[in-house]
């Protein structure tokens, strides 16, 4: 009987055009990110109802009359049940309307946008030094497995893991800006060009290159570049330490044997047939490293009065403004699922092995 | 252990014993292997060592300290090491050193409690969903995905944020954001076990699932889990020294690290011991954590080895 319902239902499955199996993976992951995306808003609501401080006591202060005590609190929607209060969230977050930051007095959203410039270009440029320097130093601690070269990338790395990158910035900054002069202070630029940049991007190193404003290019990137290093740092070890493994793995398959036995050079063997077989893991690995670096941007923008979205957060954390905290713990959150899903993208697209 | 007075080469041989006689024989072989596995691992070694001291230091931090570390004393502020403050004063004139003594029982304590809470909270999720399964294990992880979608620090930020800064909220927050990566492993581990054999056998003798977890699942993760709890150690204290960096963990005049980081950064410019000494202490004991960690990695779970 079951049998039979199963045939039919095959057959009048191949009569209907079938869907491709593409369809069927991303109907699945469609629903999967819609799921992820619920549990998000769902907990950052959690989030900011499980605040001791009263809301309304922090908006009216102390002294305020018992009727101005209801009416705010009924304007604020608190005297609702807590899934009708869930459910105007949601209504608020889908129409991307997160409230009003109480520092700034304007909308979060656009104190976020804002902001969020000057963030990605310390983490892009983070992320060129992290995989720049990570992917050669972990192929070669492969290639060379057991010898010094191997003992001290893994000792950078596990220090890379090991070092807060907060204190290590205020050392870099007492070290390479008060007493070497190498490099330029806290903040994205000096302030005496602060005002001849065009926004254009707002990624600084951009629009001064696009406006042919050298100068203060080198001025610009003189003030990135020991905050990205730092960044870089921890995104290196990560990166280093996958490629080392996955690099290991394919050095022990009997095709490095083969080239190694066709007269192929120790360093061809390595780039050419091993390495091209990792490269699809390690762009995954580079992608989850960027995530990361969002993380290690709070503490390193602080200590670099870094005016991105890591200060901002550590500004609202510090005077307790719980929709601006909010919002910027869910924007991350989403960030992270989008990155994980591009890392898991490419991963398929690029990998014919999961095809 | 039989009545033999055990003279070093009969206890050589006695550990040696290629059949143990006695379950405590096994144990106490099994401990002498990991020993012998840990000696000649030295990063790993290493690792153990400075924890070891660590916790001796937090011990006996009354006798190791030189000073009062609450004992403000303003004509000798923000002085370098020298053979009175041996690593100098902070801008209350208080003794460095000595607070980093004391700021080790903090650490170790936050460390530890966060464990305490995190560990069990993991196994128990991660262990019910994967011997479950159905249902239970699509929801459950469902909520551990949703708390991974977060990095572990914003996290812990914005829980600090709703809770109020203090060092309890610190650990509360702390252990919230690091139970989903050992529920997710503990889970993989139940699911390797569940099928088996003996498991079935306890199921016919009539235990209850609960029991079966409790009493039988749960002991087969451990290994994984203790390793995995030990690396997550260095990130738990590389989180909460940020969190007192920030204002939000341990609060002043506590002795954090992480809190002490933060008095020195004012001062960072001329007098940048007070913000060096204690970042020394925190990469010290994070690094001491993965040394160890990844050392117990290969002795305990050799399949990664």
């Amino acid at each position: 009987m079951a049998e039979a319902a199963a045939t039919s239902a095959r057959r009048s499955g191949g009569a209907a055009p079938a869907l491709p199996a593409w369809a069927g993976t991303a109907l699945r992951l469609i629903v999967s990110i819609a799921v992820t995306l619920f549990g998000l808003m769902a907990l950052t609501f959690l989030i900011g109802r499980l605040l001791p401080l009263d809301p309304v006591a922090a908006i009216l202060g102390d002294n305020a009359t018992q009727e101005a005590y209801e009416a705010m609190r009924a304007q604020l929607g608190l005297d609702q049940p807590l899934w009708i209060q869930f459910a105007r969230y949601v209504g608020d977050v889908l129409r991307l309307d997160f409230g009003t930051a109480l520092t700034t007095g304007k909308p979060v959203l656009e104190d976020v946008a804002r902001v969020f410039p000057a963030t990605i270009e310390l983490a892009t440029m983070g992320i060129l030094i992290g995989t720049g320097l990570g992917i050669p130093l972990g192929v070669f601690a492969a290639a060379y497995r057991d010898t010094p070269l191997d003992y001290f990338v893994r000792v950078f790395g596990l220090l890379g893991y090991s070092t807060p990158n907060f204190w290590l910035g205020l050392m870099g900054l007492v070290l390479f800006y008060a007493n070497l002069g190498w490099v330029g202070g806290p903040g994205r630029i000096d302030t005496a060009y602060q005002w001849d940049v065009e926004p254009v991007t707002d990624l600084l190193l951009l629009d001064t290159a696009m406006a042919g404003q050298w100068e203060i290019f080198w001025n610009v990137l003189s003030h990135i570049i020991l905050p990205a290093s730092i960044l870089g740092f921890g995104a290196l070890a990560y990166i280093s330490r996958m490629t080392r493994s996955f690099m290991l793995e394919q050095l022990a398959q009997e095709y490095v044997i083969a080239a190694r036995v066709k007269g192929l050079s120790w360093m061809r063997t390595v780039w050419v047939h091993a390495f091209r077989n990792v490269v699809v893991q390690v762009i995954t690995v580079v992608a989850l490293a960027y995530a990361f670096l969002l993380e290690g941007a709070v503490l390193t923008e602080t200590v670099f009065a870094w005016p991105g979205f890591g200060r901002y957060l550590t500004n609202a954390l510090l005077a307790g403004d719980m929709n601006a905290v909010v919002a910027c713990t869910l924007l991350v959150g989403v960030i992270f699922v989008g990155l994980n899903l591009l890392a898991d993208l490419l991963y398929r697209l690029l990998d014919p092995r999961t095809h | 252990m039989s009545g033999t007075s055990l003279s070093p080469t009969s206890l050589g041989a006695w550990l040696r014993a290629p059949v143990p006689a006695s379950p405590f024989q096994a144990r106490v072989q099994a401990l002498w292997l990991g020993w012998r596995r840990l000696r000649s691992n030295p990063p790993a070694l290493a690792g153990a060592t400075i924890l070891l001291l660590l916790i001796a230091v937090a011990a006996f931090a009354p006798l190791l300290a030189t000073h009062d570390i609450y004992a403000q004393d303003l004509t000798a502020r923000l002085q370098p090491p020298s053979a009175a403050h041996w690593l100098g004063t902070d801008d209350l004139g208080r003794d460095i050193y000595s607070r980093l003594v004391y700021g080790s029982r903090i650490t170790l304590y936050i460390a530890f409690l966060a464990a305490l809470i995190a560990a069990p909270l993991g196994l128990i999720i991660g262990t019910t969903a994967g011997y479950l399964g159905g249902w239970t294990d699509t929801i459950l992880m469902r909520l551990v995905d949703i708390f991974l979608s977060f990095p572990s620090l914003i996290l812990a930020l914005a829980f600090v944020a709703a809770l109020g800064p203090g060092i309890e909220n610190a650990i509360i927050a702390i252990s919230l954001a690091a139970w989903p990566p050992i529920a997710r492993l503990a889970r993989a581990e139940t699911l390797t076990v569940r099928k088996s054999d003996y498991i079935a056998a306890v199921r016919l003798q009539g235990a209850s699932r609960l029991r079966i977890i409790l009493h039988h699942v749960v002991p087969m993760c451990l290994p994984s889990v203790v390793v995995r709890i030990t690396l997550n150690m260095a990130g738990i204290i590389l989180t909460a020294a940020g969190l007192g960096f920030l204002g939000l963990g341990a609060q002043p005049p506590s002795p954090e690290w992480g809190a002490m980081l933060s008095t020195g950064r004012q001062f960072v410019m001329t007098s940048w011991w007070i913000a060096a000494i204690p970042g020394c202490a925190i990469l010290l004991t994070s690094l001491a954590f993965n040394l160890f960690g990844d050392g117990l990695r290969d002795i305990m779970d050799p399949r990664h080895g």
